[in-house]
């Protein structure tokens, strides 16, 4: 069938009853202060990493708080824990022992432990 | 053969420790790496032991470095030691010249008086008991203020003690019923036996005036034996390791033995010769300020002796070198929670340190290394082919505060330096944020992705502006060029004459950021570059005693309630005196400190703001200006 050079995007549904959110729990149990995110995205701005890739820690705020953990595993390793983002947070979330936490959430997942 | 059955319990206890001592030397012995047992070989035929000697006795005994830090506490420790000492070294000679035979077995020393009740009645034996009561009453008063330091803490100068677990309580009990129950020991037998000097004699006629001394003493020997007996075979499992831990710590220290990046016999000899005298705590500003009360180093480090899961608390710690500075013992305390880190959280079968120093973890850790996939291989390549003789690195924490590199623009401009700014458009991470958060591969990445880029560039000379990146590069980098912080560029830039300044009549306070000053040791440039340009006004935070920001990337756990709680009460600390400036030299300290100014505080200048404030004669005649404007025009509305 042809399509005229159109597509059409498929439907895309957060079902939160089959996402994962046991990554986002970890870090809400360790670092309250992820729970004071208003997503102004100042981290994103600022980010180191963000000039060579498309790392964004608001991005990354986004999917882990909706469960879609394989984009955030390919984003999160790409992070320099400079600190940078945590400097500029204008809700003072420890942003830097989000990504820490987030990195190890991901390790204790590959090994069962969560 | 003088004996009586209430020796044994002290006999058990001594050959126990001096079996036990022996048998941990061996131990540490072997498991040191091959040079540093030929250090250590080297150290014991040369200068090396003499100066241990001398460490030994100016610290050990007389505890110099306590005393200068708190007198009250010094002279606690040291009538505790010394005196201990004396009057151990002092009754040997005793029973040896006054006792029925030579070469006695050391209890006879220690319970001499029990089996020489008359001694001391005349002559030199009357003097030499005076000399045996002086030292006992020292030793008493040490002790008194000990029981006072443990209730009220305060009133010896300590704002916090360290607190104690169940077995320290018993050691710590037995220790402190030594001496009184010696006194009471000997009082009551010199009481029976009418001699003694002016403590154990007067006491004892006191007590022989209304009780039944000679019945009376027996209970006492005993209990001076077993007292001492619990305390030498509690001693492993306690604090009061630290004496003979520290004797061995003096010498691999003197020999040359460094902290690694892992677990081995001397981090366990360092850890093994903490005393907990909580020097560290007082010096804490998460205990001054933030009211964070179980992670200071003498926590950390008797959580890593009792094989306790520290990584939490090794995370929780500001790095900046504060207790390590202020350590008697010598610690290197930011090295050990380095390894903490590194090791990362341990796994619940762990063995104990002191049977295998974490070998298996360590096993893991390399296993893990060899697996290990590239997280950075986004960074590609840079090239600098400009062939500049500076290289200026600002880092990330400069780009937050962008007057900082643009001032060091300036400055390389005015000093007709050819230059090149190396992360103009951001920079690559130095890679010591991530070393502070334990993960050494992943910053091994980074560093290979600088040292590349500056290698290219040909640059003789790289300065930074950020205390952090200055640091990694010097410890870390393996650079054929000479690193410099901006702090010692521009003062070497003034001692050429370089540079043009004007004398700004303003005062100055300066904050030695950790990283520079007791991180890197540079305390004498910024304070160089500042005389010159401002007064200079000392505070009562000079030097190793500088506060830090508390907004260090060293404390990934921090939250930020409690790092601005910190930032405050340093900012008022510093600026007391209140100066027309505060000038650190670190744009983290900056960042942090602004965050927290209140508008009565003054400004907060990187050192390179303020160095072209005094370069520049431009902007200050237009500000001039504008006032002057605006009162006119003040003055023209109010008409």
């Amino acid at each position: 069938m042809k399509n005229f050079g159109f597509s059409s995007i498929k439907p895309r549904v957060i079902d939160y009853d089959k996402n994962n959110r046991t990554v986002l729990d970890y870090i809400m149990e360790h670092e309250p202060s992820f729970a004071l995110c208003i997503g102004c995205g100042g981290c994103a701005a600022t980010c180191s990493a963000a000039r060579f890739t498309d790392m964004s820690l608001r991005k990354i705020n986004i999917l882990l708080k909706r469960g879609e953990n394989d984009e955030v595993r390919r984003l999160i390793n790409k992070c320099m824990l400079c600190g940078k983002c945590t400097l500029v947070c204008p809700r003072g979330v420890n942003t830097r022992n989000v990504i820490f936490l987030t990195q190890q959430a991901f390790k204790k997942l590959d090994n069962y432990a969560v | 053969m003088q004996f009586d059955p209430f020796v044994i319990p002290f006999n058990i206890g001594l050959y126990f420790i001096i079996l036990y001592c022996v048998a941990t030397c061996i131990v540490w012995f072997r498991d040191l790496s091959r040079t540093d047992k030929l250090r250590l070989q080297r150290g014991f035929f040369g200068r090396p032991f003499v100066w241990s000697i001398r460490e030994i006795f100016m610290e050990s005994l007389i505890h110099r470095k306590i005393i200068r830090i708190n007198p009250v506490l010094g002279y606690m420790h040291m009538s505790l030691a010394f005196g201990w000492f004396l009057l151990i070294v002092l009754g040997t000679i005793e029973a040896d010249i006054f006792g029925d035979s030579h070469l006695n077995p050391p209890y006879k020393a220690i319970f001499f008086r029990f089996f020489n009740p008359d001694h001391g009645a005349e002559g030199f034996a009357r003097a030499y008991s005076f000399i045996m009561d002086l030292i006992l009453a020292f030793i008493l008063s040490g002790l008194m203020i000990a029981i006072i330091k443990r209730f009220w803490s305060r009133i010896v100068g300590m704002k916090k003690t360290t607190r104690l677990k169940t077995l320290d309580k018993i050691a710590l009990t037995s220790l402190w019923l030594i001496f009184p129950s010696r006194l009471l020991a000997e009082s009551l037998t010199c009481g029976a036996a009418g001699s003694g000097s002016f403590l154990t004699g007067s006491l004892g006629s006191f007590f022989a005036g209304f009780l039944p001394a000679s019945q009376m003493a027996y209970p006492f020997w005993w209990l001076y034996s077993v007292s001492l007996a619990v305390f030498f075979i509690l001693l492993p499992r306690t604090r009061y390791m630290h004496i003979p831990s520290e004797l061995f710590l003096i010498f691999l220290r003197n020999s040359g033995v460094r902290t690694g990046d892992q677990h081995g016999s001397y981090t366990e000899a360092q850890v093994y010769s903490c005393s907990s005298c909580g020097i560290c705590i007082d010096k804490c500003q998460l205990s001054s300020s933030a009211g964070i009360n179980n992670i200071q180093s003498a926590y950390f480090v008797k959580g890593l002796k009792r094989n306790d899961d520290v990584y939490d608390i090794s995370l929780n710690c500001l790095m900046c070198g504060r207790c390590e500075t202020a350590c008697p013992v010598g610690i290197e305390l930011g090295a050990l929670r380095m390894i903490q880190r590194r090791a990362g959280k341990a796994p619940e079968d762990m063995k104990m340190i002191w049977t295998g120093y974490m070998r298996e973890r360590n096993q893991q850790i390399s296993d893990k290394a060899n697996n290990y996939i590239k997280a950075y291989k986004y960074l590609t390549s840079e090239i600098i082919d400009t062939s500049p003789d500076v290289l200026y690195f600002a880092g990330c924490m400069t780009h937050l505060i962008p007057g900082i590199a643009s001032s060091m623009e300036k400055i390389f401009e005015t000093a007709g330096v050819n230059y090149r700014f190396m992360d103009k458009d951001g920079s690559v991470c130095c890679g010591r944020p991530l070393m502070l958060a334990g993960k050494d591969r992943e910053a091994r990445e980074l560093i290979q992705h600088n040292t590349s880029t500056i290698w290219s560039s040909g640059a003789k000379m790289l300065v930074t502006s950020c205390p952090i990146c200055l640091r990694v590069f010097n410890e870390s980098y393996h650079l054929d060029v000479e690193v410099l912080h901006h702090t010692q560029f521009i003062s070497r830039m003034i001692g050429e004459e370089r540079l043009d300044l004007k004398f700004l009549n303003q005062t100055v306070v300066y904050h030695d950021p950790c990283e520079l000053g007791r991180g890197s040791g540079i305390y004498d440039e910024p304070r160089k570059v500042l005389y010159h340009i401002a007064k200079y006004q000392k505070t009562a935070f000079e030097r190793e005693n500088a506060p830090c920001c508390g907004g260090s990337l060293g404390n990934i756990r921090l939250d930020s309630r409690k790092k601005t709680i910190i930032a405050s009460d340093a900012l008022d600390d510093l600026t007391s005196s209140s100066p027309d400036y505060l000038i650190t030299s670190c744009p983290l300290c900056k960042k942090t400190y602004g965050k927290v100014r209140k508008p009565d505080t003054p400004e907060i200048l990187d050192i390179a703001e303020i160095v072209v404030r005094a370069i520049s004669d431009s902007s200050r005649p237009e500000k001039l200006n504008n006032k002057k404007h605006q009162e006119e025009v003040i003055y023209l509305e109010t008409k």
